[in-house]
C-alpha cells in the first residue's frame, strides 16, 4: 500500500512500490495531464510537484512518494488562471504542447526559488526539453509570469 | 490582461477528437440517415454531448448558440493548422471569430463521401497552400446560405442583406438574425451559383495576428494527445522490436513472465513481440524481461563508418542527372578551382510524444486513437491489418506530440490493431523513448560533392553537384525503384538560385538497410548545409564578403534580395566583431518559401560553440497568421539547430546506437540564442509553405559563422564531433 495526496485528494493505492510516480499518476489516476518522453530524468515532460519541489516523475518511485502531497498540472490552479499559464497564454508559447504541463510545472516551481531571474538563472536552472523549441518564448513568459505574480504582490 | 475559458478549452478537446465522427453524420444539407458505422456503438473514453448544431456544409456546424464549428483536415501538430485553416473559412463566413471551435474532419468520412475534404496527409509545409480556396469557398457558400435563409424568411432580396460577426442584418427594416438561428434553414438552402471568393487586398481577417485556438488545453492537461487515450477494459502493450532493421523474431520464452502480476499475453508482431498487462509499466518490465532471440539477418555487421565510405565512393560511379545547363567540364577546366566534400548522418526526428496507438477491433468494427499525419494511409493500414474494408474503420485523430515527418508513416498502428485483434479488446501500445529512437525512419545519411571554378573577378563559370543520397520513396516502397533521381534528394541543389555560369546536378541513389524517411525540410535540411556552406567558400576564394557575393548572384531575383538584404539589415551585417565571435549567412528556398538567416556565434578557445542571436527573414508570399509564422520561423530554427549542433544517429553491427535524450541531445534553453523574424513578404500570387523553410538555413548559417570566428570550415555535422580549438586573435 501507498498513500499520498495528490491535487488535494487523498489516494490509497495497492501498487509496487518501485513503480515510477509517472505511471502511477497517467494509468492508475487517469491524470493524463503528466507527460512521458523520456523515462529517464532526461526531458522533463513528466514535471510534478512533490512536496512543492520539482519532480521529474518518471524518476521517483512511488513507494517514496508515500505520505507525500504532489500537485500535477490538473491541481496547478483551479481555471487555468496561475499566473504561470496566463503568461503562457498570453505569450503563445505551446506549439504541439505535449511538454507544456512540465515545462509549467518546472517553471512554477523555479519561480518560487527565482521570484525575480535573471535570463542565466533561467538557462542555468530549466532544462526541460521542446522539440517544437517553444524555448525563446518559455523565456518570455517566464518574465511576464514573475511580473504578473509581483504585481497581484504574492509570489509566484 | 487575457486570462484562460478552462470551459472553452474543454468543451472544444471533448468534442473535436471523438465527436466528430457521430455529428458528421449528414451530407450538405442536415436530417441525412446516419450511416451505418457512426450508427454503430460508439466507444467513449468519457460522456459527451454530442454536437447538435446544424451542419451547413462538411466544413462548418453552427450551434443553436452561435457556436461555429470549422472542421480541420490537416493535423495539428504544433503548426498551428487549429487557428489558421478556420481563419481562412471564417474569413469568407463573416462569422464572429471568439465563437470559432476547430475539430478534426473525419478520415472515415472523407473515404464515404468521396474526398469531401481533399488529400489530408500533412506534410511538404502545404496546410495552407493546397486548402485555402476550397476552404475559402465553404465559407463563402454557408455565409451565402446563411443570407439566402435570411432574406427567405424575411420574404426580401437576398442582395438586400448583409453578414458580418455572425449576424444577418436587413438594412432597410433594421431586422436581424443571428447564424445560430438560422442554420437549419441555411442548411436546405440551394445556391444557383457559388460565390466568388475574396481575393488577397479584400481580407480582413487572414494576415491578423491571433491567439492560437489550441491553447487553453494545452496549458492545463486537458489537451488530448494519442498517448491520453482512454478505455473502458482497456488494456496496455510495449513491444520490443529486432534492434537490426529487416531482422525477425527468432524465438521468445513466455513462460519466463508469466505470473508477473498484470501480465496477460505475449503476442508476436512483425519483427518482434508484443507484452500485454493492465497498466503500461507492468507490459514494459515483462517485455524487458522476456528472453528473445533475433535473426539479425545480413545488415547485421554494417556500421556508420562502412555507409559513410559507400556514400563517398558512390560519388565516383554513375549518377542520373537531374539538372544541366551549358557545358559545365568546360567550364570547369579554367579558372580557379574550388572544390568540397559535404557529409550529413543519419537524424532520428525525435517527437516528444513517444509514438503510440490506441487500437479496439471488434468484428465489425475497428477504431483507433492516434496521432496521424496521414490519416487515409492510417485507415488502410488499420483495414489491413484488422482484415477489414476501410470503411469499417474509425479513426480519432487526436492533437500529435511532435510530427516532423514521423508520423506520415505509422508502424506504432499496424501494431496496436495486431495486437488488439489478438486479444480481444482495446489495447493502448505505446514506444519506449529507445524503441522511438531506434525504430525511427530515419532522415537519410548522404555524401555531396561540389566543383566550380571562378573567373578572374570571382564570378562563378561552372557549378557540378553530385549527391548519393539514401532514396526516401525506395525506402518507403513509393514510386519507381530504379528512375534514378528522386526529387527530395536534389532540392535545394537542382533548384539553387545561384547563377553559377555552366551547371551540373546529379545524382546517386543508395540505400542501406537502414529506413529513410521524410525530416522536417527533407532533401534541403541536408542540402542547403552543403550549398549554403559552397557558396560561402566560394565568397572567401572570390575575396568577397559572403552577403555581397550572394547578392551579385541573385541579381535580377528580388524576391531573394528583399529577404537578403533583410538580414543583413537587420543583423548588422558587416559591423565588426571581437576575436572569437563571427557572422554567417544563409538563404534558401524551400516549399515555395524563401527564408535566410545571419548567426553570430562565439566559438571559446576550447572550442565550445555558443549560437548567440539568429536574424530571420521570411517570404512566403502571404501570411495567415503571423504569430503562427513567427513561432514556425523559431521552431525550424531550432529542430535544425539541434540537428547540427547535435544530431547524429549512428549504426553499430547494423543497429541504432542512440536510444534517449543522454546520447541523442538536442537544444534546451542553455543553447538557445535570441531570435528574431522578420516578414519580407513579396505577396502576389505566391503562397509558400511555413512548417519547414525555417530549418534548413540554420546548419549553413552557423557553420558559416564559425568559420567567421575561427577560420575552420565544418564539411560534415554535427558540430560536436568537431575539434574548434585555439586561440583567436
Ligand atoms: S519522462 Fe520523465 S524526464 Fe522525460
Ligand atoms: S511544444 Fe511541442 S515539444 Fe514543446
Amino acid at each position: 500500500m501507498v498513500a499520498f495526496t495528490i491535487n488535494g485528494q487523498h489516494q490509497e493505492l495497492d501498487i509496487e512500490p518501485e513503480t515510477p510516480l509517472l505511471w502511477v499518476i497517467r494509468d492508475e489516476l487517469g491524470l493524463t495531464g503528466t507527460k512521458f518522453g523520456c523515462g529517464i530524468a532526461q526531458c522533463g515532460a513528466c514535471t510534478v510537484h512533490v512536496d512543492g519541489q520539482a519532480v521529474r516523475s518518471c524518476s521517483l518511485q512511488v513507494g517514496d512518494a508515500d505520505g507525500k502531497t504532489i500537485t500535477t498540472i490538473e491541481g496547478l490552479s483551479p481555471d487555468g488562471t496561475h499566473p504561470v499559464q496566463q503568461a503562457w497564454l498570453a505569450e503563445d508559447v505551446p506549439q504541439c504542447g505535449y511538454c507544456q504541463s512540465g515545462q509549467i510545472m518546472a517553471a512554477v516551481a523555479f519561480l518560487n526559488e527565482h521570484p525575480d531571474p535573471s535570463d542565466a538563472d533561467i538557462n542555468d536552472e530549466l532544462t526541460n526539453i521542446c522539440r517544437c523549441g517553444t524555448y525563446a518564448r518559455i523565456r518570455a513568459a517566464i518574465h511576464r509570469a514573475a511580473a504578473i505574480a509581483k504585481d497581484a504582490g504574492g509570489t509566484p | 490582461m487575457t486570462t484562460m475559458d478552462a470551459s472553452k478549452a474543454g468543451a472544444m478537446s471533448r468534442r473535436q477528437f471523438l465527436v466528430v465522427s457521430l455529428s458528421a453524420a449528414g451530407g450538405l444539407a442536415i436530417g441525412l440517415s446516419l450511416p451505418d458505422l457512426a450508427e454503430a456503438e460508439p466507444i467513449l473514453p468519457e460522456p459527451w454531448s454530442e454536437a447538435t448544431g446544424d451542419e451547413i456544409n462538411a466544413w462548418i456546424l453552427i450551434e443553436p448558440d452561435d457556436t461555429v464549428v470549422i472542421r480541420v483536415a490537416q493535423s495539428e501538430m504544433g503548426e498551428g493548422v487549429f487557428t489558421a485553416l478556420p481563419m481562412i473559412v471564417a474569413e469568407e463566413l463573416a462569422c464572429d471569430w471568439e465563437k470559432v471551435r476547430p475539430e478534426y474532419a473525419s478520415a472515415n468520412r472523407n473515404l464515404r463521401e468521396n474526398n469531401v475534404y481533399g488529400r489530408m496527409l500533412t506534410g511538404g509545409s502545404s496546410a495552407v497552400r493546397r486548402s485555402r480556396e476550397f476552404l475559402q469557398q465553404a465559407g463563402a457558400s454557408a455565409r451565402e446560405r446563411l443570407i439566402h435563409a435570411a432574406a427567405e424568411r424575411w420574404g426580401v432580396p437576398a442582395d438586400a442583406c448583409t453578414a458580418k460577426d455572425s449576424v444577418v442584418t436587413h438594412a432597410e427594416s433594421g431586422r436581424s438574425l443571428r447564424y445560430g438561428e438560422l442554420a437549419a434553414d441555411a442548411a436546405k438552402v440551394k445556391l444557383a451559383s457559388e460565390p466568388a471568393i475574396k481575393t488577397a487586398d479584400q481580407y480582413t481577417l487572414i494576415g491578423q495576428p491571433k491567439a492560437r485556438l489550441d491553447t487553453p488545453p494545452k496549458l492545463n492537461g486537458t489537451a488530448q494527445f494519442g498517448i491520453d487515450t482512454r478505455l473502458p477494459d482497456m488494456l496496455y502493450a510495449a513491444v520490443v522490436t529486432c534492434p537490426v532493421f529487416g531482422g525477425s523474431l527468432k524465438s521468445y520464452d513466455a513462460k519466463a513472465i508469466e505470473g508477473r502480476r498484470g501480465v496477460k499475453s505475449v503476442v508476436p508482431i512483425p519483427g518482434g513481440v508484443a507484452v500485454v498487462a493492465d497498466r503500461f509499466w507492468r507490459a514494459k518490465e515483462a517485455v524487458a524481461a522476456l528472453p528473445v532471440t533475433w535473426d539479425e539477418g545480413p545488415a547485421a555487421s554494417t556500421d556508420s563508418a562502412q555507409f559513410a565510405e559507400a556514400y563517398r565512393t558512390a560519388l565516383n560511379g554513375p549518377a542520373a542527372i537531374a539538372r544541366k545547363q551549358g557545358d559545365v567540364m568546360k567550364a570547369l577546366a579554367d579558372g580557379k578551382r574550388v572544390e568540397a566534400l559535404y557529409e550529413v548522418p543519419h537524424l532520428a526526428h525525435a517527437p516528444m510524444e513517444p509514438l503510440n496507438c490506441t487500437a479496439h477491433v471488434q468484428p465489425d468494427r475497428v477504431d483507433v486513437w492516434i496521432g496521424t499525419q496521414y490519416p487515409e494511409a492510417a485507415l488502410d493500414l488499420a483495414a489491413k491489418a484488422a482484415g477489414v474494408a476501410p470503411e469499417k474503420v474509425e479513426l480519432h485523430n487526436c492533437f500529435l506530440g511532435g510530427g516532423f515527418g514521423r508520423r506520415a508513416v505509422n508502424d506504432e498502428l499496424t501494431q496496436a490493431v495486431l495486437v488488439s485483434k489478438a486479444v480481444g479488446k482495446p489495447v493502448k501500445l505505446v514506444w519506449t523513448r529507445e524503441e522511438d529512437m531506434r525504430h525511427d525512419r530515419y532522415r537519410p545519411q548522404a555524401a555531396i560533392r561540389f566543383e566550380a571554378a571562378l573567373g578572374p573577378d570571382g564570378t562563378p563559370k561552372g557549378l557540378r553537384v553530385r549527391t548519393a543520397v539514401g532514396s526516401i520513396e525506395r525506402s518507403l516502397g513509393w514510386g519507381s525503384a530504379d528512375k534514378g533521381v528522386e526529387p527530395s534528394a536534389v532540392e535545394g541543389l537542382a533548384n539553387q538560385p545561384y547563377e553559377m555560369g555552366a551547371i551540373e546536378v546529379d545524382c546517386v541513389l543508395k540505400n542501406t538497410h537502414v529506413p529513410v524517411m521524410f525530416w522536417r525540410s527533407v532533401g534541403s535540411s541536408q542540402n542547403a548545409f552543403a550549398m549554403e556552406g559552397f557558396v560561402d567558400e566560394l565568397a572567401y576564394a572570390a575575396g568577397q564578403d559572403p552577403y555581397q557575393f550572394r547578392r551579385k548572384l541573385l541579381a535580377g531575383k528580388d524576391d531573394f534580395l528583399r529577404v537578403l538584404d533583410t538580414i543583413a539589415e537587420k543583423s548588422d551585417w558587416g559591423k565588426p566583431m571581437p576575436a572569437g565571435k563571427g557572422r554567417g549567412i544563409a538563404i534558401h528556398e524551400s516549399f515555395g518559401t524563401i527564408v535566410g538567416e545571419v548567426v553570430e556565434v562565439a566559438v571559446s578557445p576550447k572550442g565550445e560553440v555558443r549560437v548567440e542571436r539568429v536574424v530571420a527573414a521570411v517570404d512566403c508570399g502571404h501570411v495567415v497568421n503571423p504569430r503562427t509564422v513567427e513561432m514556425q520561423i523559431e521552431s525550424g530554427v531550432v529542430y535544425g539547430l539541434s540537428a547540427a549542433l547535435f544530431g547524429e544517429i549512428t549504426i553499430d553491427k547494423g543497429a541504432v546506437v542512440q536510444g534517449n535524450f543522454d546520447d541523442y541531445q538536442v537544444v534546451r534553453l542553455a543553447d538557445m540564442p535570441w531570435i528574431e523574424t522578420h516578414l519580407a513578404l513579396s505577396g502576389g500570387s505566391k503562397w509558400g509553405g511555413i512548417g519547414e523553410p525555417g530549418t534548413p538555413p540554420i546548419a549553413p548559417a552557423v557553420c558559416n559563422a564559425i568559420f567567421a570566428a575561427t577560420g575552420k570550415r565544418i564539411r560534415r555535422l554535427p558540430i560536436k564531433d568537431f575539434d574548434l580549438s585555439g586561440e583567436r586573435s
